[in-house]
């Protein structure tokens, strides 16, 4: 047993979910107890669907149990073909109905169904979200992808992009414009908005573009060994990683075709002169393994940042972001506790961290600003307006969403300026929302410093000098004064103290 | 002259219930956690389970869940599937933990959930164990949130249930409330009946575990939920009363629950028009007001959380509204009979859930308004329904006089909204 609040992923039926409800003419038989319903919710009301996923359940209930649950399963199993004539069906069972025991496969098997009933089996006990996406759609590809003959034209497949995907509808559709700009046609996208019919003609593209990993990489697997389709290993996020993505595509191809670049503005923004002060800014960057890796690779070659620390929750990719990790010179953390990452995010004090809701709201107990770049994402993370991760577009795009939770370059040298201004001083609110600025009060007495650390304490001069400093960078400034002072064996901080630690910490 | 009149057609109590299975789109009891840690400011929520179990509680608690709440899952996992021997074991040292971490906790809830329950670790037997280990500090209690037993707010019922055992014994006469309601309700509520003279009162669940909530033979109790059937019944086992009542939304509900409870107190007349006068004008004000958007249309409930007969009753007398269907889990006659006897004849009642079946009926009936769970209100707007979610009528505060308008208002907001919004070309 593993005490839990926040779970990274949920549970591998989840994942499965994620491509029924990503597909068209699919329905998934879900054998579950009353109440596994909820998650339907996530597809209802975070990506805003518009229709019930296409998943019936079971529901059992506990005057069920015992032979009853698998006559439930076939029923359920022949009401939701008849009810919604699917092309295909999947069957699986939920954590509890593991449990049981019944067989969903074993039992859809003998229904004598005209379609193709493809069973599934996700281990919930050890497994997670992640891979029950990528297990369904691996069993789906391997269950109805047909040997055909390849396109006249170079067409690939998109695959990987599921419901509940972190920006999948608009990575798709900026992917399609860029492979289209090199000549390349989109044969199908999967599972994202394919039907069983469009799975069939996957293996008639020339190669696969594997656009997530996470959710794609056992079926890329599969159809590079069974349909001989080599797929893309670099993922487009990023400025560099869409230019080594255009040029591993050339090489597979032998199309020569270049991209329109004349949109993508972000190099020239993070070249501008306002720009200069993220040089160095530290960052900690946590989330999914792809878009973590694509990330790291932004902060640090394309907007100058430092990559204080590195770290995925699915273990799937625990070895490339370790790797990545040594590539960086930090340390890799791999861990689904929340707690462990709010724990290393507190050592390392970083000025922003990129990461998913959770280190979202990390950020906020710890006055850190936070830019969210992976699932688990809320329901603002899905957003009405075009925001697309991938190609030139997503690089403007990332560009937006890394500054704007930071202070911006101008703004932050003036409050630098003027800290001790009468009238811009911290008690004197944001001028934007109207309210009057307080004049300062030159003799209120200083309000206690309150050490983190109880073995130092604050001498008033040391205090004075610390409530000058802008109240963002305020916080860093005193736990690493502390750390120094206690480093040094020192129990009182003084005014030469608080500098020498500022001048210690100086990059 | 207050005593609310039966409708002339007749009521719905002896109304033939449609009941159905089949599937059902509902939560299961592990969602009364997120309201409960809540009210009971000393207690911990320990739900025993899968994944599965954390992921819901984390969907149904939204934002709640980055505020350090009380209530966690220990996740079971493959080892602790292959025997039972160390379950409890496992279970002994997170709760070790857990309480090392957080000694503020004073009682300890472990929830049983559909995997706990399946594989049969007792954890019954582990409370009384761990009651031991830490007492007298932290009580340890035992209830299922399980799907397979529990719907929606039924998981509160059994959490209350599980706590009547414990309670005190007492020989006075005293009145208990029972049901969690928001602390501003609570609060109002006290003063009304206070105010008639009645007393003392006890709650259930109280706020903390040192408030002196006994139980007796001379203990008569009223509910504030309608879900609190095992409670209820627990109850009765220890010698109480019920006082039944229609549930005290709207001005008329919370009129007649009173009522009850004044008359059980020889509260005179005089008295009770005296403390309720100024409050129900005001309620009858703020309610005409909201329901203004209400008056004449059709509304439709799918099963939730056993709230959908008292708030029919409440639209359908005090906003104008006729109902088309009220589904509710389960109806128990001593709890909903009240209300059921005052909602006028008409509505299909319904009990349990086809959920594909209950949705053909929705759509062929095109209602006005259709109350139900969110994994049903967007793909249902789209069809061109309006909606009202079910599950916001469980945590926002919509009991007695001062809520009735905000009550009425939840429901009309959507009817209101449609009537706004206008994205056609102008011409």
């Amino acid at each position: 047993m593993k005490l839990t609040v926040w779970t990274y992923e949920g549970p591998p039926h989840v994942g499965a979910m994620r491509v029924a409800t990503a597909m068209k003419g699919l329905h998934y038989v879900l054998h579950a107890p009353q109440g596994d319903t909820y998650a339907d919710l996530l597809f209802t009301m975070i990506e805003r669907r518009n229709h019930r996923p296409p998943v019936s359940y079971t529901t059992f209930q506990a005057r069920d149990l015992g032979a009853d649950t698998a006559t439930l399963f076939k029923a359920s199993c022949q009401d939701a073909v008849d009810r919604f004539d699917p092309e295909a069906i999947i069957v699986g069972a939920s954590c509890t109905a593991e449990l049981i025991q019944d067989d969903p496969a074993g039992l859809a098997e003998t229904m004598g169904l005209s379609i193709p009933v493809i069973p599934l089996e996700l281990p919930s006990y050890s497994r997670k979200e992640n891979f029950g996406a990528d297990e369904t759609f691996y069993q789906i590809v391997k269950s109805l992808a047909k040997p055909q003959d390849r396109t006249k034209r170079v067409t690939c497949n998109i695959l990987g992009p599921t419901a509940l995907g972190f920006r999948a509808r608009d990575d798709v559709e900026e992917l399609t414009g860029l492979l289209s700009d090199m000549g390349i046609d989109v044969n199908v996208a999967a599972p994202l908005n394919a039907t069983p019919t469009d799975i069939a003609r996957l293996p008639a593209a020339h190669f696969n573009v594997l656009l997530s990993p996470e959710t794609g990489e056992a079926a890329a697997r599969f159809l590079e060994k069974n349909h001989d389709q080599p797929y893309t290993k670099v993922v487009p996020i990023g400025v560099g990683a869409t230019r080594d993505f255009i040029a591993e595509v050339a090489k597979i191809t032998g199309v020569t075709g270049r991209p329109d670049e004349s949109r993508l503005r972000m190099p020239w923004w993070s070249r501008s002169v306002d720009s200069t002060y993220l040089t160095g800014k530290r960052v900690f960057i946590f989330g999914d393994g792809t878009h973590v890796a694509a990330h790291a690779r932004i902060a640090r070659d394309e907007m100058g940042f430092e990559v204080v620390g590195v770290g995925c929750y699915n273990r799937e990719m625990a070895r490339p972001i370790r790797a990545l990790a040594k590539e960086y010179g930090v340390e890799a953390l791999i861990t689904d506790d929340y707690l462990e990452v709010e724990a290393a995010i507190e050592k390392l004090s970083p000025e922003m961290i990129l990461g998913t809701q959770m280190e979202r709201h990390i950020g906020k107990r710890l006055g850190i600003p936070c830019a969210v770049i992976s699932a688990p994402v809320h329901v603002q993370d899905f957003p009405a307006r075009y925001s697309p991760q991938v190609g030139f577009e997503g690089a403007n795009v990332i560009f937006d969403t890394l500054i704007h939770p930071l202070v911006m370059g101008l703004e932050e040298h003036l409050l630098t300026m003027f800290r001790d201004d009468f009238e811009f001083h911290d008690d004197a609110g944001p001028s934007h929302h109207g309210g009057k600025a307080k004049a300062k009060v030159e003799d209120a007495p200083v309000e206690q410093v309150q050490p983190q650390n109880d073995n130092v304490i604050w001498l008033s001069d040391a205090e004075k000098e610390l409530k000058k400093i802008p109240f963002f960078v305020r916080g860093k400034a005193r736990r690493n004064t502390e750390t120094f002072a206690q480093e040094k064996g020192l129990h009182e901080i003084s005014l030469d103290t608080l500098y020498e630690a500022k001048a210690h910490y100086a990059r | 002259m207050n005593v609310p009149l039966p409708p002339t057609n007749g009521g719905c109590r002896t109304a033939p219930v449609l009941k159905e299975r089949g599937q059902r789109e509902v939560f299961c009891g592990l969602t009364g956690i997120i309201w409960l840690h809540r009210k009971m400011q000393d207690a911990f929520f320990l739900v025993v389970g899968s994944r599965t179990c954390a992921h819901l509680l984390q969907s149904a608690a939204g934002v709640m869940i980055f505020a350090e709440p009380r209530f966690g899952t220990a996740i079971l996992e493959e080892q602790d599937l292959a025997g039972m021997a160390d379950a409890h074991v496992e279970l002994d040292r997170e709760v070790e933990k857990l309480l090392a971490r957080r000694p503020d906790i004073r009682q300890l809830f472990l929830v049983g959930s559909c995997p706990s329950e399946v594989i049969k670790i007792d954890l019954a037997r582990a409370a009384e164990r761990l009651s031991q280990v830490h007492a007298p500090h932290v009580r340890v209690l035992n209830y299922s949130g399980s799907g397979i037993e529990t719907t929606f707010t039924e998981g509160e019922d059994a959490c209350l249930a599980s706590m009547v055992p414990v309670l005190k014994d007492t020989t006075a006469r005293e009145l208990l409330v029972v049901g969690a309601l928001p602390d501003v309700v609570e609060d109002q509520m006290v003063s009304l009946l206070t105010d008639m003279g009645i007393g003392p009162i006890r709650l259930l669940p109280a706020r903390r575990i040192d408030d002196t909530t006994a139980v007796g033979e001379n203990t008569v109790f009223a509910l504030t939920q309608p879900f609190l059937g095992d409670t209820h019944a627990a109850l009765e086992r220890r010698g109480a009363r019920h006082l039944a009542a229609p549930f005290p939304f709207g001005d008329e509900g919370t009129t007649a629950w009173l009522r009850t409870i004044a008359a059980e107190f020889g509260v005179s007349e005089e008295t009770f028009e005296a403390v309720t006068a100024a409050p129900r004008a005001r309620a009858r004000k703020a309610i005409a007001q909201a329901a203004e958007a209400l008056r004449g249309k059709s509304v439709f409930f799918f099963p939730d959380s056993q709230l959908e007969i008292p708030l029919a009753r409440f639209l359908t007398r005090e906003c104008g509204m006729t109902a088309v269907e009220v589904g509710s889990p389960y109806i128990h006659d001593a709890l909903h009979g009240p209300d059921l006897d005052l909602l006028p004849a008409g509505p299909q009642i319904s009990e349990g859930q086809d959920v594909d079946k209950q949705l053909e009926r929705a759509r062929a009936a095109r209602p006005d308004l259709t109350v139900c769970g969110l994994g049903l209100a967007n793909p249902l707007e789209a069809e061109g329904l309006s909606t009202k979610w079910a599950i916001e009528l469980v945590f926002t505060p919509v009991h007695f006089y001062e809520q009735a308008g905000d009550l009425a208002g939840l429901f009309s907001r959507p009817l209101r909204r449609k009537a706004v919004l206008q994205m056609e070309a102008a011409e």
